[in-house]
């Protein structure tokens, strides 16, 4: 037995992107963090996306006015004018100030939902993937329901159903985004339910519950988590939407979607006031899919 | 070898799988994956499981392990019937009882390091972290991998060999007094092969283990095993010592299998294959004997019944065949045996 040579593992064939500092063991976590950090596009996206929240959270202490304060005299005034420096909107309300308050309401309508659906449709989906059978079945049936129907317009006559407002909003994009996480969760539960590992584990005497948190749960939620980040940008923009139909939102209060549909018959007068909101749908949708990218390059470590 | 020390009794086992299928998801058909089969695994030997694809080596094991219920039968270890009892007994068992898997890329959780996926099976029996992972170290030094280089990888930075290494660790890790061995060398090449061959025969002799090793591949049964079992369609054909099965071979599958393994000496080389066509559809086997439809020298009877599994004269050699009548002491009525071709 000893004339068994290990081949020695060679260093030039792993990139330093894969062990880390020198010698130093890390946890899979641990891991994901430090290649994380490592990536320039990815840490952009995440300090774009880390501005927007606080800026928004701290909307009271950085806003210059009152939101719903307008003024007749200065209504529509230029980027840039002084007082207003990002103008101000049809009714004289300051344009920076609105947007501040805007993205509360347009990053709660965003995130909150997925987060919902977060929930529920990884666990409906892991119990329909790792009980398979009947139970799959029903699971999965009632999803393809919800599937027949175009998100937007599941999200349109849901809100419609239930009337204006943030709460309805959130419910009617949690109800939208739980069977896509919940089909995806499914597949990759079964998926990774037919490895072999998932048998060995049984073979060594451990229970379900030990099966699911020690060898299920890193490999599912992974990608489940990837696809919810995706989510959070189709979150905002839907629920601009509704906003921009009446759906959401009701004025006086400010939110990206709603700041669009009112400002938009003023395109004319003033180019590019009205476009504020709308680059700020694009500046956070954009920010949480490069995020959700370099997430999902962080944490496959067969990369 | 001690003799009438047996660990692992295995009588009349059964497994079959239903096949659904269609609208309504209805029975179709079952499959008899494994059809009444008897064994004795004795302490301390290698007993070899070989046979094609499909003929339910590999749902043996699983059945062995109760991985897999079986319909009827019963598998007692160690004087226990463990298809009788129930979660911790059951538990306790799998401590004894371990198994190495055949896929060393699936066998492996890619989340886990090789440290943490060793440790898991002792942290699942009670031990405590830091010694489950002394315990880890231990397991991956005695397959030969340096824990402290190699512990903290992913299974995707290892090659098949050291994959498979890990996944005799990780079995070794609860101190078992049995592994099942299911093709754990099947998918890696011939050198790798060797090398995990030899590792597992030490460590049966260092730690006296006891190995249930399934194998298509007659050759590495040969140099393994103590005794050999064949199987055929979910059933035994012929049971015996490695050394006596090989050098004759009485059941015609037998040695056609003997006779289609390559051999090293270009003279005895084959002019065409020992069997044709496939094996029958195990959803519907042939009556009697199930390898008659196969067998160069089926004889009538073989279609009536399905010939029992009798030993030969006084050997441990036993074999289910009619050409091999009872009492009569290893000289059978007229089989040319492995001279298949001529």
């Amino acid at each position: 037995m000893a004339d068994i040579v290990l081949p020695e593992y060679a260093p030039n064939v792993t990139p330093d992107l894969l062990e880390g500092p020198a010698g130093r063991p890390m946890s899979y976590w641990q891991l994901v963090g430090w290649r994380l950090r490592r990536d320039k596009v990815t840490l952009a996206a995440a300090g774009v996306i880390l501005l927007i929240v606080s800026s928004a959270v701290l909307a009271p202490y950085l806003a210059p006015y009152d939101p719903f304060q307008g003024s007749i005299r200065l209504r529509l005034a230029r980027i840039g004018s002084a007082g207003h420096l990002l103008g101000t909107d049809e009714q004289g309300r300051d344009m920076f100030t609105r947007l501040l308050y805007g993205g509360r309401m347009s990053l709660v309508a965003g995130v909150t939902p997925v987060f919902i659906a977060l929930l529920t449709g990884s666990t409906l989906g892991i119990i329909a993937g790792y009980l398979g059978g009947r139970v799959n079945m029903l699971i999965m049936r009632l999803m393809d329901i919800f599937y027949a129907f175009p998100s937007v317009l599941l999200a349109i006559a849901i809100s419609g159903a239930l009337g204006a407002g943030l709460g309805n909003t959130i419910i009617a994009l949690s109800i939208v985004f739980t069977p896509p996480i919940t089909r995806l969760a499914e597949s990759v539960t079964t998926q990774v339910r037919a490895w072999e590992f998932m048998e060995a584990a049984r073979a060594s005497g451990a229970g379900t519950l030990a099966i699911i948190r020690h060898q299920m749960i890193a490999n599912v939620l992974g990608p489940i988590f990837v696809y919810a980040t995706t989510l959070v940008s189709v979150s905002v923009i839907i629920a601009s939407g509704l906003s921009f139909l009446g759906l959401g939102v009701s004025p006086p209060h400010a939110e990206w979607g709603l700041m669009l549909n009112t400002l938009r018959q003023s395109i004319y007068v003033n180019t590019w006031v009205p476009a504020l909101p709308g680059v700020m749908i694009f500046l956070t949708s954009m920010a949480f899919n490069l995020l959700s990218d370099g997430l999902r390059d962080a944490m496959d470590v067969r990369l | 070898m001690t003799q009438h020390d047996t660990i692992l009794t295995v009588q009349d086992l059964r497994k079959s799988f239903a096949v659904r299928g269609g609208l309504l998801h209805t029975l179709q058909a079952e499959v008899k994956a494994v059809d009444g089969v008897s064994f004795e695994v004795q302490r301390g030997e290698i007993l070899g499981i070989v046979g094609e694809s499909g003929c339910g080596k590999s749902t043996t094991a699983r059945l062995l392990l109760r991985l897999i219920e079986p319909d009827a039968g019963e598998v007692c270890f160690e004087g226990q019937n463990i298809l009788r009892v129930f979660a911790t007994g059951l538990k306790a068992y799998r401590r004894q009882v371990q198994m190495v898997f055949q896929d060393p890329y699936s066998s492996l959780n890619p989340r886990l390091n090789i440290e943490d996926a060793v440790a898991f099976n002792a942290r699942v029996h009670g031990a405590s972290r830091p010694t489950a992972r002394a315990k880890a170290w231990q397991a991956l030094d005695k397959v030969g991998l340096r824990a402290a280089q190699f512990g903290r990888r992913y299974p995707h930075e290892l090659s098949g060999g050291q994959r498979q290494r890990v996944n005799i660790a990780r079995a070794l890790v609860l101190d078992p007094k049995l592994i099942v061995l299911d093709e754990p060398v099947s998918s890696l090449d011939k050198s790798v092969q060797a090398q995990v061959l030899n590792l597992l025969q030490s460590l049966q002799k260092g730690l006296g283990l006891t190995y249930v090793f399934i194998s298509h591949d007659l050759q590495v049964i040969e140099y393994l095993s103590d005794r050999v079992l064949v199987m055929y369609l979910g059933q035994i054909v012929e049971l015996g010592g490695a050394a006596e099965v090989a050098a004759e071979p009485l059941h015609p599958y037998t040695q056609a299998l003997f006779a289609s393994a390559p051999s090293m000496n270009p003279d005895a080389r084959l002019e065409r294959p020992p069997l044709s066509g496939d094996p029958p559809n195990p959803i519907n086997p042939p009556s009697g004997c199930r390898f008659r439809t196969r067998c160069p020298q089926a004889m009538e009877i073989c279609a009536s019944a399905a010939p029992p599994l009798l030993p030969i004269g006084k050997t441990a050699h036993q074999v289910a065949c009619y050409l091999y009548p009872e009492d009569k002491n290893c000289s059978p009525a007229g089989p040319q045996r492995r001279t298949a071709a001529e």
